[in-house]
């Protein structure tokens, strides 16, 4: 491979790692972005076929070319600055809603050594990072000069804050047993284990020691993305659309597209800290990208299942969940994992 | 020049002047912004100083916690810049005061090499152990009293906070889940039998 780019290398000279790099970050969010797309795709079909219809059928074979009309039908449309907003920040919040969630992708491995940046402090900054997504929702609802935006932009960022610290506590627990921040160790040491050693990977995964933890990270990641039946956000019956209200157009479609991105984004994230990353789950098989895009598949499924499925959540029930529920459980529970390592019965030694 | 320097620059220009913005804004959620990007520069240049756990735990704690409330509160305050401004010749030696200790010490952490900086010990890195992981192990064995004192009092004051401001509202309609959960169908439904009413 390095042999095959010498030439292009020298080309560049001194800006090659530069090029290099960007070269590379194309070729995570282009896909990435591609993904989004047809996750819209795959939220409509699957709902429609869970509420015996077809969902979109009409544009291209099979409706497979609805994304890409939904794109340029919103890449065309006009956006509306409402008078007396700030124009900067109006502008600035649909890009401050979209940035964290793409550059959260830097530190995701995907198979062993295929990441951008291998770092050490991974787990933290992709907390840093994932904790940024709540600026772009409130200087959306400011700026906006709208009550209903605001409003929305407020239940917005305070239900993101509860549940951050909920998603946080389940970490500390997978950082403890796996003694590392970065991604790759994580996932490799789901590789060992007792069940690891007789074939069966899946059963040494941190999903089963952990498996509050990973009901509460799994919950929290679909109240921190606003998903139904989290998404008082949207709640069309009192606040319209929050704090997306007042945009149009291609400023729409971003809040829109950082919704599903972070949705991929913690599919991934839950994938790699309790379901095990590549690995697969038996031993007769092997590793492979291929098992992290099945696993996100399938968290991606369990999120639009919860949307065909629940109804939304009361305001005041979602704060109690978050705070008087998962949080002490979490805690609970890490203060568990502490004494279990720390006991003679450890597995993770 | 090589290209953390580029970077050094870059980080240290914004940050200034986002600093100076902080404190001419007129608009306070402008400056509380500006105070976010200001952060946001600062964490830049502690990473270029390989100090990644502080870098990314600035983010997290302050940009990512501690200004999301800060908004919160200025978005909702109803403030008048005038009003603001009345005191500003009467508060303006003090003010100077403060600055110039800020300036003095500031000043003596910047040109250390005057005031025996050098004479410290170079902090020790080494290989193959991450900031982070070389930052717990003095946290949890040197400094470990100290540690778990500032945390304790950090909680007691977390407490205060909240036991001193909770106020119980009359007439509050909050529901218990507990009791919600626990209805049964009987106390909710009555089942009335009547007399037929039509004869035919």
């Amino acid at each position: 491979m390095d042999a095959l780019l010498q030439p292009i290398a020298s080309l560049f000279g001194p800006a090659w790692p530069l090029v290099w790099i960007l070269v590379k970050i194309v070729g995570i969010v282009l896909p990435l972005i591609l993904c989004v797309a047809y996750l819209t795709f795959a939220e409509r079909k699957v709902i429609g076929y869970m509420q015996v219809r077809l969902g979109p059928n009409r544009v291209g074979p099979k409706g497979w070319l609805q994304p890409i009309a939904d794109a340029l039908k919103l890449m065309f449309k006009e956006i509306i600055v409402p008078s007396k907003s700030s124009k900067a920040l109006f502008i600035i919040g649909p890009i401050m809603v979209m940035a964290p969630a793409l550059a959260a992708w830097a530190v995701i491995p995907f198979y062993k050594d295929w990441v951008l940046a291998n770092i050490d402090a991974g787990m933290l900054y992709i907390m840093a990072m994932t904790s940024l997504g709540v600026y772009g929702v409130i200087i959306a609802g400011w700026a906006s000069n709208s009550k209903y935006a605001f409003l929305g932009g407020m239940r917005a960022t305070a239900q993101m804050v509860s549940y951050e610290l909920a998603m946080g506590f389940s970490l500390v627990a997978v950082l403890m047993i796996s003694a590392s921040l970065n991604l790759s160790d994580i996932v490799i040491g789901q590789s060992k284990g007792l069940f690891a050693s007789h074939g069966f990977s899946i059963f040494s995964w941190n999903w089963l020691p952990l498996l509050p933890l990973f009901i509460v990270y799994l919950i929290s990641g679909v109240a921190e993305t606003n998903r139904a039946p989290f998404d008082v956000v949207e709640g069309e019956s009192e606040i319209v659309a929050g704090h997306m209200i007042e945009y149009s157009g291609m400023a729409f479609a971003l809040f829109f597209l950082a919704e599903y991105a972070n949705m991929i984004l913690v599919s991934a994230l839950t994938s790699i800290f309790f379901l095990g990353g590549w690995l697969s789950p038996v031993s007769f098989l092997p590793n492979g990208f291929f098992w992290l895009a099945l696993k996100i598949c399938f968290v991606l499924f369990l999120f639009l299942w919860f949307r065909a499925t629940f109804p939304r959540f009361r305001y005041d029930q979602i704060m109690r969940l978050g705070w008087k529920v998962f949080i002490p459980l979490t805690l609970v529970w890490i203060l568990f994992v502490g004494v279990w390592m720390m006991s003679p019965w450890s597995i993770w030694r | 020049m090589d290209f953390t320097y580029i970077l050094f620059l870059l980080f240290g220009t914004i940050m200034t002047i986002a600093s100076i913005c902080v404190i001419t804004a007129r608009n306070p959620v402008y400056a509380a912004l500006f105070l976010v990007l200001a952060f946001f520069n600062a964490s830049g240049i502690w990473m270029l100083l390989h100090a990644e756990f502080l870098a990314i735990a600035l983010v997290l704690v302050y940009v990512g916690a501690v200004m999301v409330l800060f908004l919160f509160v200025v978005m909702m305050l109803d403030i008048n810049i005038d009003r603001l401004r009345q005191g500003f010749w009467s508060y303006l030696p003090l003010g100077l005061a403060v600055a110039a200790i800020m300036v003095f010490e500031m000043a003596a952490v910047v040109s250390g090499k005057y005031f025996g900086l050098e004479a410290m010990p170079q902090p020790e890195t080494a290989a193959g152990i991450s900031n982070t992981k070389s930052l717990a192990w003095l946290l949890f064995t040197d400094y470990v009293y100290p540690f778990e004192i500032a945390s304790f009092v950090l909680l007691v004051a977390m407490l205060a906070a909240v036991v001193l401001t909770l106020r119980h509202r009359k007439g509050n309609k909050a529901l218990d889940p507990k009791v919600q959960i626990e209805v049964k169908r009987e106390d909710r439904v009555r089942v009335v039998t009547m007399a037929n009413e039509r004869h035919d």
